[in-house]
């Protein structure tokens, strides 16, 4: 893609870099020489089929899970050998998972507030006053008093969202927001999801959405089997898929 | 000469079972230390550690409790200490209760879903943090109820400290039936003492598992 198609929200400044990544699960070769620039501003949608390495790979950014070979460069810091690196690769990232993972003992304020102040040492009239801002901009203020499970799953996911954003990151990761919930909760997980691409965060989401796909992805990167087999703009991956393999999913998630 | 089984004799009991009772509490007490350490050291991905304290439960769930209270009260006559059947006793079912709170809150620590370590790790937290903040109180609701219910197991079991000559509830017992010859009166009193310290903890621990089920199965 070149710097002349790229959309205006997207910088020069490359804040991922992964090269040659590579990893194994005991003998099963889960990523295979993964290569992938994301720009800061970017926003990317990675697709494929169960098993194929998605969770895998964005969990690699953020040090999650740890890849035996390549490398990872995150806003120009590389792991090391050094846990400050780590620290430092935290918190400038965000994650969302699928089974949103809220601290069920702590209400809502609480778990937006404890790594501000446990990670960063921000204060806790700071941090209440951020965790609300990030509450209000999830559209659950009313809510803060309340425990996770007093929660519907979309309202949770929101929360999550926002315990993410009270880090105040620089990037945001996603893996399958939407997948754990009732269809009628989906739409506004994904409006928040919206709301903040506009705001010009860099995201790479992982979801078989693909209408949220169309609608903010900069680039869509199908894996198949460890690999990345393709990626390109929505109007290139959704009308002229190169692959048989990218076709052939597409028919498939497409279809219902 | 027979004594007649009277007050005092009754009372003689009764007073006794303050001991059995503050022993409870301090194995009780050193245990709770002692089993939050074990089970620590066991979920811990230091090797050494996480073997040692292994060792360590395996030796006193594999053994009986009254050769441990005979090994720490006859080893510290051995090694030159002074044999207060007291302070034996009071280290035995420490270390006895250090292994099985152990074992039993290292299964509550990993009952904790691995989400909840990839949600704090992702926020940076670190290990301790993610222990105290996260892991610690998630897992103290579950240890609750099997914890009262050990504390059960434990007060019954300070019986056998009247074997290495501690006079707690089961040696008054023993002393007074030894004077009055009336085994089936004395050591029912003995028993419904038990039964009047452990049965409110049976019932809470048995509420406390049912509001625990309820609370999960939600
Ligand atoms: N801890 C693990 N140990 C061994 N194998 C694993 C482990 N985690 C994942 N795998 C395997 O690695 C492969 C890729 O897993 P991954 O979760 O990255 O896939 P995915 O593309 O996210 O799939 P899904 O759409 O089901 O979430 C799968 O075959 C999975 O079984
Ligand atoms: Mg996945």
């Amino acid at each position: 893609m070149s710097t002349a198609l790229q959309a205006q929200h997207v910088r020069d400044e490359i804040i991922i870099r992964m090269e040659n990544v590579q990893k194994w699960y005991g003998s099963f070769h889960v990523l295979k020489d993964i290569n992938l620039e994301v720009r800061t501003g970017e926003r990317i949608v990675i697709c494929g089929p169960s098993g194929s390495g998605k969770s895998t790979l964005i969990r690699c950014i953020n040090h999650l899970e740890h890849a035996q070979e390549g490398r990872i460069v995150v806003d120009r810091i590389e792991l090391g050998a050094s846990s400050r690196n780590l620290d430092a690769i935290r918190r400038e990232v965000g994650m969302v998972f699928q089974q949103f993972n809220l601290f069920p003992h702590l209400t809502v304020l609480q778990n937006c507030m404890l790594a501000p102040m446990k990670v960063r040492g921000t204060s806790k009239s700071e941090a209440e006053a951020t965790a609300r801002k990030y509450l209000e901009r999830v559209r659950i203020p009313e809510q803060a008093d309340k425990y996770p499970a007093q929660l519907s799953g979309g309202q949770q996911q929101r929360v999550a969202i926002a315990r993410a954003l009270c880090m105040n990151p620089k990037i945001m990761l996603f893996d399958e927001p939407t997948s754990a919930l009732d269809p009628e909760m989906v739409k506004e997980v994904l409006d928040t999801m919206v709301n903040l691409a506009e705001e010009g965060m860099t995201m790479i989401c992982v979801t078989h959405e693909m209408g949220f796909a169309r609608q903010v992805a900069d680039r869509i990167i199908f894996m198949d089997r460890g690999e990345i087999v393709e990626e390109g703009t929505p109007d290139t991956f959704f009308t002229n898929p190169r692959h048989e393999r990218t076709r052939n999913f597409l028919g498939q998630i497409l279809s219902h | 000469m027979l004594r007649q089984f009277g007050t005092n004799e009754f009372l003689f009991i009764l007073t006794a079972a303050r001991w059995t009772v503050l022993l409870s509490l301090i194995a009780f007490a050193g245990g709770a230390i002692g089993g939050l350490i074990v089970a620590l050291s066991r979920v811990s991905s230091l090797k050494a550690l996480s073997l040692t304290a292994g060792g360590f439960i395996q030796v006193f769930q594999g053994t009986p409790l009254l050769m441990q209270l005979f090994l720490v009260f006859f080893g510290a006559t051995t090694l030159g200490f002074d044999t207060n059947p007291w302070i034996a006793a009071a280290v035995a079912l420490t270390l006895n209760a250090s292994a099985f709170l152990g074992e039993i809150w290292r299964g509550c620590i990993q009952a904790v879903p691995k989400g909840q370590w990839e949600a704090a790790g992702a926020l940076g937290l670190h290990y301790p943090a993610t222990m105290r903040y996260i892991i610690l109180p998630q897992a103290f609701k579950i240890a609750l109820p099997p914890t009262v219910g050990f504390l059960v197991q434990l007060i019954k079991a300070t019986s056998l400290a009247a074997i290495i000559g501690f006079t707690e509830v089961t040696r008054a017992g023993q002393i007074i039936n030894n004077a009055t010859f009336r085994p089936f009166v004395v050591f029912g009193i003995v028993a419904a003492i038990y039964f009047i310290l452990c049965w409110p903890l049976s019932h809470l621990s048995m509420r406390l598992e049912r509001r625990f089920a309820a609370a999960t199965t939600r």
